[in-house]
């Protein structure tokens, strides 16, 4: 059952989710967005791109005033995802924001599906300032565009660098190491 | 508060920001007319009052820093790309060296992870050491912190007094876990092993140690004019500031914020001792030294408390497909032996999921966030970094102050770059 994230909530349960045993599939809805909890016990609520602005305005508003990270995650070579109520399509990228509540000491994540074909997400600056540099991260790491983002630059990889790291398809990258062979004495 | 509400600081107009959102080449243009005064300065990567390999593009005017932007990667090696490729057992391993000057706080966040994916829970004995030692590391840290912020502000001396003291830490922990720095002892199910006899002898002798060293740094620093001078009314930021950017540890403390996870979102065994969160009151420089001070203080005050009530048991939990066996027993039983074999060379299974952990580092929330796909190595690993995020704090603590207040501020936030590239 999918643990009470706001007092703004309504419980929409889908008639379909009462019989499975799955706890995390079983989703209510949270300004418009299903929510459910993870397999670890903790608030979710998914979004696609266009609903996240209005999504995180209407959170703020219920107290999660903290943003605490901003991350994206490549699930090109993963097996499933177990967490996804039914009616939430999983795509290749996924960007987590995680958001706390410090007067009710209440955490929140939200996860929006991000299409391989069209990896744009509205920037999160203007509600969040704190948001600038995790999001250059996540350009620069996997490649994801934030629209209306102030500097939309990469921060860890030079300026000029090609391809972006932390995806699934990129190298782990390795040196090739000559090993020289001593002869005197090991 | 309403988004509407919210005090509008930050502008977005480039000429009115204070960070410097231009490119190289932009950057460049700056400075080329001769009747611009501003000039664009590079405070570069290799400089000793940088604190590690950060580098801060300055906009300046004579001497005032206008706008400023902190460019970093020079220390970015990967790690969260490593994590994919190492086992969870291994996983410490690469955590530990992101925060090195605090890496026990790197390891429990990414031991707690673990733990709470396969759904084991750690002993208390297992808890409770690894809570003494984050406490002292939290020490060490701080002690470090004091130590960079003294030379940098020129009370050099402070730089061997803050080192002398951390050494003595050290070399406890050197006894405890084997190694002085990034010590791979909090792994997944518990620590690597049991605290040596005698070890609280040896921690009561540090804490006998500390508190008239303290003193010396009162004397030196806290009540000093120079001191005083250097650093009160210099770096200052509100607290609407601090959360908008999502500021977290002293220096969102020092704004008069209350937030520490050890209090508000108690873990380990944070809820069963006794100790104050240091607050300041006017955001600026000062209050960060004495922030950091005075956490040196009520960590004493928690490792006393551990002392006096270490409970005995297990320092790890004894699920034999987590936990590897003890070496002796390898020799005796065969299926020691495959445990220990599967455990080292393919590792042990973690459920699907995903979850965040955080920790109070004593740069601020230190988070964990590991996606599992069933296999043994995880999926996904992303640390949060404090660092990373306080870095954003500088050009807004920079900005219309002195250059020799750029050293003191960015000596105040205190990042560890390690933490901040991985």
């Amino acid at each position: 059952m999918a643990t009470d994230t706001a007092d703004t909530e309504t419980d929409e349960v889908d008639t379909d989710e009462v019989d499975t045993t799955e706890a995390a599939t079983a989703a209510a809805d949270l300004h418009g967005c299903p929510s459910n909890t993870s397999t670890a016990g903790e608030a979710l609520v998914h979004a696609t791109p266009d609903q996240l602005i209005d999504l995180a305005s209407a959170l703020v508003e219920d107290g999660f005033s903290f943003l605490v990270d901003v991350t994206v995650v490549d699930y090109l070579s993963h097996p499933g995802r177990v967490d996804l109520p039914t009616g939430v399509v999983g795509e290749r990228f996924e960007l987590v924001v995680s958001l706390l509540d410090r007067s009710d000491r209440r955490r929140l994540r939200i996860r929006v599906q991000i299409p391989e074909s069209d990896p744009k997400v509205p920037s999160l600056f203007d509600l969040f300032p704190g948001s600038e540099a995790r999001e250059r991260e996540a350009f620069d790491m996997f490649g994801i565009e934030f629209e209306n983002h102030p500097d939309p630059t990469r921060i860890l990889m030079p300026e000029d660098w090609v391809g972006h790291p932390l995806r699934k398809d990129y190298g782990i990258g390795s040196i090739p190491v000559q090993f020289k062979s001593s002869d005197a004495g090991r | 508060m309403a988004v509407t509400d919210r005090p509008q600081v930050f502008e977005r107009d480039l000429d009115r920001s204070r960070v410097l959102r231009l490119s190289e080449a932009e950057s460049q243009k700056i400075g080329a007319d001769h009747n611009d005064p501003r000039v664009i300065m590079n405070m570069g990567p290799a400089h000793p009052s940088t604190h590690g390999v950060l580098r801060l593009m300055l906009e300046m005017d004579g001497e005032v820093v206008l706008r400023s932007k902190p460019v970093i990667g020079y220390l970015h090696t990967g790690m969260e790309k490593t994590g994919e490729s190492l086992s969870y057992a291994q996983g410490s391993t690469n955590v530990t060296r992101m925060d090195y000057a605090a890496p026990l706080f790197s390891e429990l966040a990414f031991s707690l992870c673990t733990e709470k994916l396969l759904g084991v829970e750690v002993p208390e004995r297992a808890t409770w050491i690894r809570m003494l030692l984050c406490e002292i590391n939290r020490m060490t840290s701080n002690l470090l912190f004091m130590a960079t912020n003294g030379m940098d502000l020129g009370a050099v001396s402070m730089m061997i007094y803050g080192w002398r003291e951390r050494e003595e830490v050290l070399r406890f922990f050197q006894e405890v876990t084997g190694l002085r720095m990034n010590h791979n002892y909090i792994r997944p199910g518990g620590v690597a092993a049991d605290l040596p006899d005698g070890w609280r002898d040896e921690v009561l002798a540090l804490m006998e140690m500390l508190p008239p060293r303290l003193e010396e740094y009162d004397i030196l620093m806290t009540g000093q004019p120079i001191w005083r001078d250097r650093l009160q009314g210099v770096g200052t930021i509100t607290s609407e500031e601090a959360i908008a950017l999502s500021t977290t540890g002293p220096i969102l403390r020092s704004t008069g914020v209350p937030w520490d996870l050890r209090r508000d979102e108690p873990y380990l065994a944070y809820d069963q001792v006794d100790f104050d969160v240091v607050v300041g009151t006017y955001g600026d420089c000062f209050d960060r030294y004495a922030i950091r001070l005075n956490e040196i203080r009520e960590s004493m005050r928690i490792v006393h408390q551990i002392v006096d009530r270490m409970p005995s048991g297990d320092f790890r939990v004894q699920d034999t497909k987590v936990t590897p066996p003890p070496r002796a027993r390898i020799d005796e039983s065969m299926e020691a032996l495959i445990h220990h074999f599967k455990i080292f060379t393919e590792g042990f299974k973690v459920p699907e999921g995903e979850t965040y952990v955080a920790v109070e580092s004593p740069r601020g929330e230190l988070g964990c966030y590991v996606v599992s796909d069933g296999s043994s190595k995880p999926y996904r690993m992303h640390f949060r970094g404090p660092s990373f995020v306080n870095l954003q704090t500088m050009s807004h603590m920079m900005a219309d102050s002195l250059i020799a207040d750029a050293v003191a501020v960015i000596s105040s936030v205190d990042p560890i770059l390690g933490e901040v590239d991985r």
